[in-house]
C-alpha cells in the first residue's frame, strides 16, 4: 500500500438548488493514474475546480500531502506541486511556444512574485534549454517561435500539457486531455501520457474515451450526481454491473 | 519573433539615442527644431514610454495617468518653492511622491479590470483634479495655479547665495532648464527610461507581463500571484508620469491642475494607440505627432494656407484654403481626430503596424504574422 497523496474528503458543493457534488470521498495514491469517469454533470470538473482552488466547497477538506487546501488561492495551490490541463486549453495565445514553456518553468524557479527587471530573457539558458527538450518531446519544437495562438486544437492541449509537466508537479490534473482530437492525435496522447507515468508523477485523468482510461490509468473510480458509486482496478471496474448499467449503458469494453 | 539579444537591444538603444540627441538637427527642415517643442516632445515620451508598460504589456487602460503627472508637477514647484531651482531634488520628489500615489491608487484600482478598471482610474483622477480646484488649495493654489515667488524660502539656494531681484530659473546643476540646454538634460533623461523600459520589454518579469494580457487565468493557475505584478507595472508607470510632470514643471515652473484632467489623460492614450501599443518605439511615434499636429498645425492660419498655394492659380487656391482651414489652426483637433479613426480603423496596430506591413512588401518572403510586441 503506497501513500495518499490527495484525500478528498466528505466534500459537498451546491450551485444554487443543484447539488454538485455531495459527500465526495476520493483518495488518490501516489504515483498511480487515477481515472474519473462518470457521465456528463456527474460534477468531474467541479471536483477539479475544488481540487485547484477555483471553487471553494460548501464544506470538507481536500488534503495534499498532509496540506489542507481549502481557502488557498489557486497560485499557492499550484506552487504546493499541483498543475492543471484544463478542458478548453488555457495557453498564452499571444506568445510564442518557448515563452509558453518558459513561463511555468520561471513560476517552479521564481515562486509566486520576482520582480527581475534587468535580467535579459535571451540570457535565461537553462530555462530554455527545458523548454526546448519538452518541446522535442511533445513534437512542437519545429514551431519554435510560432504564436501559440496559431497552433491547431490538438497541439494547443499537448502545449499546455507542456507547460503543466515542465514544473515537475507531483499532481497533474487532467480534464479530457484528448477531447475533440482525432484517432491519431488521441494516440499520440496516449504514447506520452504512458511515457510521462514512467516518471512516477501521479495523475487524475478525467476521460470520456474508454480507451484512453483503459490504456493509461492504474485506478477507476465512477461518479455520478456528485459522489463515487464505484472505484477500483480497470478489471473490477469492467466487470462492475453497477457501473455498467449507471454509466456504460451495458456496452462492452 | 525570434528571442531579441543582448546586442540588438544595444544596436536599437544606440540608434534611438542618436536620433533623439539630433532631433534639433532633423527637424530643422520640418519647421519644429524650436526648444520648446524639442522639449515637449522628450517630456511626452517619457510619459508614453511608462504608459506603454502599463498599457502595452498588461492590456491594463488607465484612463487617469494625467494625475500622475500632475502630481509630479506640483512636487517639483514646491521642491523650487522650498530647496532649490537645481531640477534634481525636484525631479527624484516627483517620482518618489507619484511612485507612492500610483501604489495607492493601483492598490484599490487594480481589484478590477477591463473597463472597470478604467472607469476607476478615471474616477480617482477626475477626483485629484477636483480636489486641487478645492480643498487642496493651500498647496495647489487653485485655479491661477502653484507659482513661483520671489518671497519663497528656498532653503538651499539661500545657504549659497542671497535672494537676487526678479525670480530666478530653473537649472541642473547650472545648466539652464530652457533652450536647448533644457532639451538635452529632458533628452537625456528620455534615453535613460527608453533603455530601463527596453529593459522591461526583454526580461522575464515583462515577459510575464505579456502573459498576464494574454490569459490571466493560466497565470494564476501556472503559480502566479499576478496582483503585484501588475500593481508593480501600475507603479512603474507612475513614476514615469510624474517624472514628465517634474520635466513639465521644471521646464516652465508653473502647476495647474489642468494637467491633470480627464482629457490629458486622454492624450497619452491616443499617443500610445496611434503609434502602437505594446511596441517599444510605437509610443515615441504617437508622441512626435501629436506633439507636431499641435504646435504646426495649429499655428497655420488661412494666410499661411494662402502663401502654400501660391503656386496654383488664386481660384483653385480659394477652393483649397477654404477645404483645408477647418483642419488648421484652432480645427487641428478635426485632423487628429481624423488621423485617430483612420488609424484604428486601418491600422489597429498603430503605425508600428504600418511600418511592418511595408517592411513585408519589400521582403516578399512569406513571414509569419508578427505581433510580438517589440522591436527586434
Amino acid at each position: 500500500m503506497s501513500n495518499t497523496i490527495l484525500e478528498i474528503d466528505n466534500v459537498q458543493k451546491s450551485f444554487g438548488g443543484l447539488k454538485a457534488l455531495s459527500d465526495l470521498n476520493l483518495k488518490i495514491e501516489e504515483g498511480k493514474v487515477h481515472a474519473i469517469i462518470g457521465p456528463n454533470g456527474a460534477g468531474k470538473s467541479t471536483m477539479l475546480n475544488v481540487c485547484i482552488g477555483q471553487l471553494s466547497p460548501d464544506s470538507g477538506t481536500v488534503t495534499f500531502n498532509g496540506e489542507n487546501l481549502i481557502g488557498k488561492s489557486p497560485h499557492e495551490i499550484n506552487q504546493t506541486g499541483i498543475s492543471r490541463v484544463f478542458q478548453t486549453p488555457e495557453i498564452f495565445p499571444d506568445l510564442s511556444l518557448l515563452q509558453n514553456v518558459m513561463i511555468p518553468a520561471f513560476a517552479k524557479r521564481e515562486g509566486a512574485f520576482k520582480m527581475n527587471i534587468f535580467r535579459s530573457l535571451s540570457n535565461e539558458h537553462d530555462v530554455q534549454d527545458e523548454a526546448c527538450k519538452i518541446l522535442e518531446d511533445i513534437g512542437l519544437i519545429g514551431q519554435l517561435h510560432s504564436h501559440a495562438g496559431s497552433l491547431s486544437r490538438g497541439d494547443k492541449r499537448r502545449l499546455e500539457l507542456a507547460m503543466c509537466l515542465i514544473q515537475h508537479p507531483k499532481l497533474l490534473l487532467l480534464d479530457e486531455p484528448t477531447a475533440g482530437m482525432a484517432r491519431l492525435d488521441t494516440n499520440k496522447t496516449i504514447d506520452l501520457l504512458k511515457k510521462i507515468k514512467e516518471g512516477g508523477m501521479t495523475k487524475i485523468i478525467i476521460e470520456h474515451d474508454m480507451h484512453v482510461v483503459f490504456s493509461v490509468a492504474d485506478h477507476i473510480s465512477v461518479l455520478a450526481q456528485g459522489t463515487i458509486i464505484a472505484s477500483g482496478t480497470p478489471d473490477e471496474i469492467r466487470g462492475n454491473p453497477k457501473v455498467q448499467e449507471a454509466y456504460l449503458g451495458g456496452a462492452h469494453l | 519573433m525570434k528571442a531579441p539579444t543582448i546586442k540588438n537591444d544595444l544596436f536599437v538603444m544606440l540608434i534611438f539615442s542618436a536620433v533623439i540627441l539630433t532631433m534639433p538637427i532633423w527637424l530643422e527642415p520640418m519647421g519644429a527644431n524650436y526648444p520648446d517643442l524639442l522639449q515637449k516632445f522628450a517630456i511626452f515620451g517619457i510619459f508614453a514610454v511608462g504608459y506603454n508598460i502599463l498599457f502595452g504589456l498588461t492590456g491594463y487602460l488607465s484612463f487617469g495617468h494625467a494625475a500622475f503627472l500632475g502630481i509630479g508637477s506640483y512636487t517639483a514647484v514646491w521642491s523650487f518653492k522650498l530647496l532649490t531651482m537645481n531640477i534634481f531634488p525636484a525631479i527624484i520628489f516627483s517620482v518618489l511622491i507619484s511612485g507612492l500615489f500610483a501604489m495607492l491608487i493601483g492598490f484599490i484600482t487594480l481589484r478590477r479590470s477591463g473597463i472597470y478598471f478604467s472607469i476607476l482610474t478615471l474616477a480617482f483622477a477626475q477626483m485629484f483634479y477636483n480636489l486641487a480646484y478645492s480643498v487642496l488649495t493651500p498647496i495647489t493654489n487653485g485655479e491661477t495655479g502653484l507659482q513661483l515667488t520671489r518671497n519663497d524660502p528656498r532653503i538651499i539656494d539661500r545657504l549659497f547665495s542671497e535672494a537676487g531681484e526678479g525670480l530666478p530659473s530653473t537649472d541642473f546643476f547650472g545648466f539652464a532648464m530652457s533652450g536647448y540646454s533644457g532639451f538635452y538634460i529632458c533628452a537625456a533623461l528620455l534615453i535613460i527610461t527608453f533603455f530601463i523600459s527596453q529593459r522591461i520589454f526583454h526580461s522575464p518579469f515583462g515577459v510575464k507581463l505579456r502573459a498576464i494580457k494574454s490569459n490571466q487565468t493560466r497565470m494564476k493557475y501556472t503559480g502566479y500571484n499576478t496582483r503585484p505584478y501588475l500593481l508593480a507595472a501600475f507603479v512603474i508607470s507612475g513614476m514615469y508620469a510624474g517624472l514628465a510632470g517634474g520635466l513639465m514643471a521644471a521646464t516652465d515652473p508653473l502647476a495647474g491642475a489642468e494637467r491633470m484632467q480627464w482629457t490629458a489623460s486622454g492624450e497619452v492614450v491616443l499617443m500610445t494607440i496611434l503609434g502602437g501599443v505594446g511596441t517599444l518605439i510605437g509610443p515615441m511615434l504617437g508622441v512626435g505627432i501629436i506633439k507636431y499636429f499641435e504646435n504646426i498645425f495649429s499655428a497655420l492660419n488661412d494666410q499661411a494656407l494662402l502663401q502654400a498655394y501660391a503656386f496654383m492659380p488664386d481660384w483653385l487656391a480659394n477652393i483649397m484654403v477654404a477645404i483645408t482651414s477647418p483642419f488648421v489652426g484652432e480645427g487641428w483637433h478635426l485632423t487628429l481626430g481624423a488621423l485617430f479613426v483612420f488609424i484604428v480603423i486601418f491600422l489597429p496596430g498603430g503605425i508600428m503596424e504600418g511600418i511592418d506591413r511595408i517592411k513585408k512588401l519589400f521582403t516578399k518572403k512569406p513571414v509569419e504574422p508578427e505581433k510580438e510586441g517589440s522591436l527586434s
